[in-house]
């Protein structure tokens, strides 16, 4: 059910960062958030069912070419 | 059971990835701390549906305010000083008696960040953002919302481009309400369109 879902928008601290940190590197990097954004649609259309913010973290490190 | 000294919680593999990445774009100089924080602290202190609740009360009391909001939201929001990423192209969609509106992001997680923060947990998952488009009706009643069979049920999905947000309509019995108290009555969901504004029993004067 949609509604056990938790209302916060982050459950665990990392997330929090994960999310300024796609928002920091990308104005570093000179380019729009769409560019992010796009990638995060990939991560997350390639595995649909993995937890939102490690397809983030996928996101990032794609946009980057920096894997953790 | 407790072995009698302090044991860390011990980090997920998530945690751990987000973690090494960060020092990693640290080091590379794509990222600073410093600049990370004052994004964790922005959008933990300051950026939130509050926002968002400030400009559906006042164009509840401001007819000309109104008329900006439905017209051009991103200048409505600007007007109260709100703006930033994922604001760009802000459309608000107003709520009547024939017409309910809802907010979905089918693709991702897109969001009208600088007037309702981060968006939480259930708006992210897959359920919601299938969900909504397939079936609203019986997603907005898990939400509490029964609808008249008779009202339109319209879900925005918001596109590269635009980011939408809901005015919901003033409760009856409000009207002596001063803007302040109004803003109590909105809340997030209200403006995701999974909620309506409710009035407590005997709080309208």
């Amino acid at each position: 059910m949609i509604r056990d879902l938790p209302d916060e928008a982050f459950t665990e601290p990392w997330q929090a960062r994960v999310f300024a940190m796609a928002q920091v590197a990308c104005e570093q990097m000179g380019l729009p958030w769409d560019a992010f954004r796009d990638r995060l649609k990939a991560a997350i259309a390639e595995q649909p069912e993995r937890p939102y913010y490690d397809s983030w973290t996928a996101a990032l490190e794609d946009l980057t070419g920096v894997s953790a | 059971m407790s072995h009698g000294h302090h044991h860390e919680r011990p980090k997920s593999p998530s945690e751990l990835r987000a973690k090494a990445l960060e020092a990693l774009l640290v080091e590379r100089g794509l990222i600073t701390t410093d600049a990370v924080d004052t994004i964790v602290d922005l959008f933990q202190n300051e950026v939130g549906p509050r926002r968002g609740a400030r400009m559906v009360a006042r164009a509840w009391v401001d007819p000309a305010y109104r008329e900006l909001l439905l017209s051009d939201a991103t200048a409505a929001a600007a007007e109260m000083g709100y703006g930033g990423a994922e604001g760009e192209r802000l459309v608000c969609v107003e709520n009547t008696p024939d017409v309910h509106n809802a907010i979905v992001c089918t693709l991702c997680s897109c969001y009208p960040w600088p007037v309702l923060g981060v968006p939480p947990v259930w708006y992210k998952s897959p359920p919601y953002r299938s969900r909504m488009v397939r079936e609203p009706r019986d997603v907005l009643r898990e939400f509490g919302l029964e609808l008249p069979e008779e009202t339109t049920i319209r879900i925005w999905d918001s596109s590269a481009e635009v980011r939408y947000i809901v005015l919901p309509m003033r409760p009856a019995g409000t009207e002596e309400l001063d803007e302040g108290r109004l803003v109590e009555l909105v809340t997030r969901d209200c403006m995701i369109g999974v909620a309506v504004p409710r009035v407590a029993e005997g709080a309208a004067a």
